[in-house]
């Protein structure tokens, strides 16, 4: 009797050409997208195909939302670009959400404490000022006790999380107007005192010009700079970056502050360039989003892009198709779970293949 | 904190909608943002056919607060036959500016938003489509803002936390009568949201009501500090029931206070709408506010070309403040009380305010500068005692009776 071979065998794959790579996640969203239409079909009766056109419809129907999509996208790029150095490093900052509230917090802080004080022109660098430093702080403070001591950074920059909320709940009472309504509203409605100026008339366009100078640095800084060399080997090994002389706590500290800063810097955008308020509310999760993205993208910036843009078309589409059916919100969140689990699927079909047994040979005999 | 959900529940979202597939249960599907563009022709009014409504929602139909508004805006636009999109889960941030500014493009000339932290970016869409109309619910802005197309509205909700509050008197007379409890233990407990004066007016009058027919009855007051926190509710009610509180009321969204109650069989005063459903065996009644009679007014001072008020005050006598149907638990009697009340308050000879039923530190208040313009320093502006009582909702709609007054004792005020 012949030994009996397994069905099939995993086998790790040498590297797949580039094209080969994407066409398997391009096989994967149109699996995915086919599965999400069948499920769509089965339990809401809706033709799929109009629920894909009114997602599309959300993200760029009209100009204004092109422009919203283009915006949020720019924030969730911002603060995925912001966690990567960290995550390249292997430092788990999943403190995002803290570091972009702090960095907001500082940003209303000066609008509400300063803006009949100070002029616009000097209002807004000290709040440009005030929430990186507010940011990098934040990112500093685990990253120290990391470098110091040891310490686990994940609980760390997850507890620093719930201080900034925390403060910013305190400050929401501190600040609330009308007395006891637990909001603070658009602040300086009418004298605009230190709203981030509109660029070319566009109230849109700031955020997504930061946003693509900071992708553009980070691409530079993390593969062509000494600084990004050094966390892609405090990343890979930290033995091998102290042998070769590389001082990991420095290394650990700096990039967490830079980290932080960037997170500040999407705070600002939040705070006095979109929102022109302040609530616990403010980062919307995207702290935590950030980390998908980075590493969907393999902590690559220009990556990072396609990433981001895949969950806040869905995330804007999701609006549009609970308004013209009347599907929930959260129905657009279980196709989109359903497009990541994908995604993140095929990542296994990247790395591996599948032999299976070769059953021609025999029925040849 | 959707987005945080999301990225976690990557595989649980694949296996929620495996379950869906399943089940096939998927009535929520109705189409009811659908156009009714049929009847638009039976009504005959040819204005009526312009009009186009947008609707802006904090949350969705899981939230009680948000159902009552989403009932009311399909009820008057089916009603009326205009066309009318929505928009729910819209946060109280820049979002709403874009919602509203998306339904402005989609066409729509009479916009409106639920939830008071709207009110801000409902003012700077209103200043970006002028020709457009912008309602806001709850909000206190509009009769300062200087725009003419921008109102605010609400409802004389206190006329119906009064009413519902006699129906609570009459509960608590119930158990001094059966002896379950003496007069002196005749305590309440409120659940509040913030300690904010549409708070405080609406357990203040509910106190007032129930004190009218139970002249032992006192008060405790927790808050949240949310406008939706299931646990935080329950907790609370928890905590006030533990305090030696027989009877229970809410202003806040959620069926946290309303189950508590249930599970530990104390009467339960509820808002927003009927629990009856969910607590059979101790809900009494509930007041709320309707919005059809606002949304009909509104939309048709839109097809007509009239001006929306500024400050809209619904009454009972607009149908906007309803009770519902009693509970099976309310005392002997309660129908009664509340029909005579409620006729009173109608003909006039009632005020809930009135300022001999109650006193502030031991003084009947004779006079009172309220907030009434909303500012960062919540600087007083409006004398509001006058004829005998504290005139709530006249200077602007949304309440700002901000008084503690006698008899009510507020546990905690960090919010």
């Amino acid at each position: 009797m012949n030994k009996k071979e397994p069905f099939f065998h995993i086998v790790k794959r040498d590297a797949l050409p580039w094209y080969q790579s994407v066409g398997v996640r391009a096989i994967a969203i149109v699996l995915a997208l086919v599965l999400c239409g069948i499920l769509t079909t089965i339990t809401t009766g809706i033709d799929p195909i109009e629920v894909y056109k009114s997602i599309f419809a959300g993200a760029f129907g009209t100009e204004r939302k092109t422009w919203i999509t283009l915006q949020n996208l720019s924030i969730l790029l911002l603060i995925a670009l912001a966690l990567t150095p960290a995550f390249k490093m292997k430092f788990w900052n999943i403190g995002g959400e803290g570091q972009v509230l702090i960095g907001g917090l500082a940003a209303g802080a000066c609008m509400i404490c300063l803006g009949d004080k100070l002029p616009n022109p000097v209002l807004i660098p000290v709040m440009v000022l005030a929430s990186i430093a507010a940011g990098a702080f934040w990112g500093f403070i685990p990253a120290f006790f990391k470098a110091k001591w040891n310490t686990n950074e994940t609980l760390s920059t997850l507890m620093m999380n719930y201080i900034a909320t925390q403060l910013v709940a305190f400050y929401t009472i501190v600040w609330e107007v009308p007395k006891g309504s637990g909001k603070i509203g658009i602040i300086n409605q009418n004298s605009n005192a230190g709203w981030l100026p509109q660029i070319f008339g566009s109230k849109y366009l700031l955020s997504i010009v930061v946003a693509v100078v900071v992708t553009l640095l980070m691409y530079i800084y993390l593969n062509y700079s000494k600084h990004g060399y050094e966390i892609s080997v405090v990343g890979e090994s930290e033995n091998t970056a102290k042998y070769v002389g590389i001082k990991v706590e420095k290394v650990i500290v700096r990039t967490m502050i830079l980290s932080g800063a960037i997170c500040g810097l999407a705070g600002l955008l939040l705070v006095g360039g979109i929102n022109h308020t302040i609530t616990t509310t403010l980062a919307g999760g995207q702290g935590f989003t950030g980390v998908l993205v980075s590493w969907m993208a393999k902590f690559n910036p220009l990556t990072m892009v396609f990433s981001s843009f895949l969950i806040i078309f869905m995330d804007r589409g999701a609006g549009e198709i609970s308004t013209a059916f009347g599907l929930n919100h959260s129905y657009a969140d279980i196709l989109t779970g359903i497009i990541l689990f994908f995604i993140i699927g095929c990542e296994f079909f990247i790395s591996y293949k599948l032999q299976f047994r070769k059953k021609a040979e025999k029925e040849v005999q | 904190m959707k987005k945080r959900v999301l990225s976690l529940i990557t595989v649980l979202a694949m296996t929620v909608g495996m379950l869906a597939g399943c089940g096939g249960s998927s009535d929520k599907a109705s189409a009811d943002t659908k156009t009714d563009a049929e009847s638009t022709t039976t009504e005959g009014e040819a204005s009526l056919a312009d009009v186009k409504v947008g609707f802006i929602f904090l949350h969705d139909e899981n939230s009680t607060y948000d159902l009552n508004f989403m009932n009311a805006a399909k009820e008057a636009c089916e009603k009326l036959g205009v066309e009318y999109m929505t928009k729910t889960n819209i946060p109280e941030g820049q979002e709403c500016y874009e919602a509203a500014c998306e339904l402005a493009d989609a066409g729509c000339n009479f916009i409106f938003a639920d939830s008071f932290g709207h009110e801000d970016y409902m003012i700077e869409a209103a200043k970006e489509y002028p020709e457009v109309q912008f309602s806001h619910a709850t909000g206190t802005k509009a009769h300062t803002e200087n725009l003419d197309n921008f109102h605010n509205a609400f409802a004389s909700i206190y006329d119906g936390r009064y009413l519902a509050g006699i129906a609570a008197g009459m509960k608590l007379n119930e158990m001094i009568d059966n002896g379950d409890i003496t007069a002196e233990q005749a305590k309440i407990g409120y659940v509040g949201a913030f300690t904010y004066a549409e708070v405080i007016s609406g357990y203040t009058s509910f106190f007032l009501g129930a004190r009218s027919v139970c002249p032992t009855a006192t008060m405790d007051v927790t808050f949240t500090g949310s406008w939706y926190d299931e646990t935080a509710e329950k907790e609370g009610a928890n905590k006030l029931i533990q305090d030696g509180c027989v009877l229970i009321s809410q202003h806040a969204d959620s069926m946290g206070a309303p189950t508590a109650c249930e599970t530990a069989g104390v009467p339960n005063v509820s808002y927003n709408g009927s629990t009856e459903s969910a607590c059979p065996n101790t809900f009494l009644v509930s007041s709320r506010v309707n919005w059809e009679p606002y949304f009909e007014y509104a939309i048709n001072c839109v097809a007509n070309g009239e001006a929306i008020d500024a400050d809209w005050t619904g009454t009972l006598a607009t149908g906007s403040v309803e009770l519902s149907t009693l509970g099976s638990a309310v005392a002997e009697g309660t129908q009664e009380a509340i029909d005579e009340a409620k006729a009173k308050i109608e003909s006039g000879e009632l005020h809930v305010f009135d300022t001999s039923t109650f006193t502030v530190e031991g003084q009947e208040l004779t006079s009172y500068q309220a907030d009434v313009d909303t500012d960062a320093d919540y600087t007083p502006d409006h004398e509001v005692v006058s004829d005998g009582y504290f005139h709530e909702s006249e200077y602007r709609s949304a309440p700002y009776f901000n008084v503690n007054i006698d008899g009510i004792n507020l546990l905690d005020t960090a919010f």
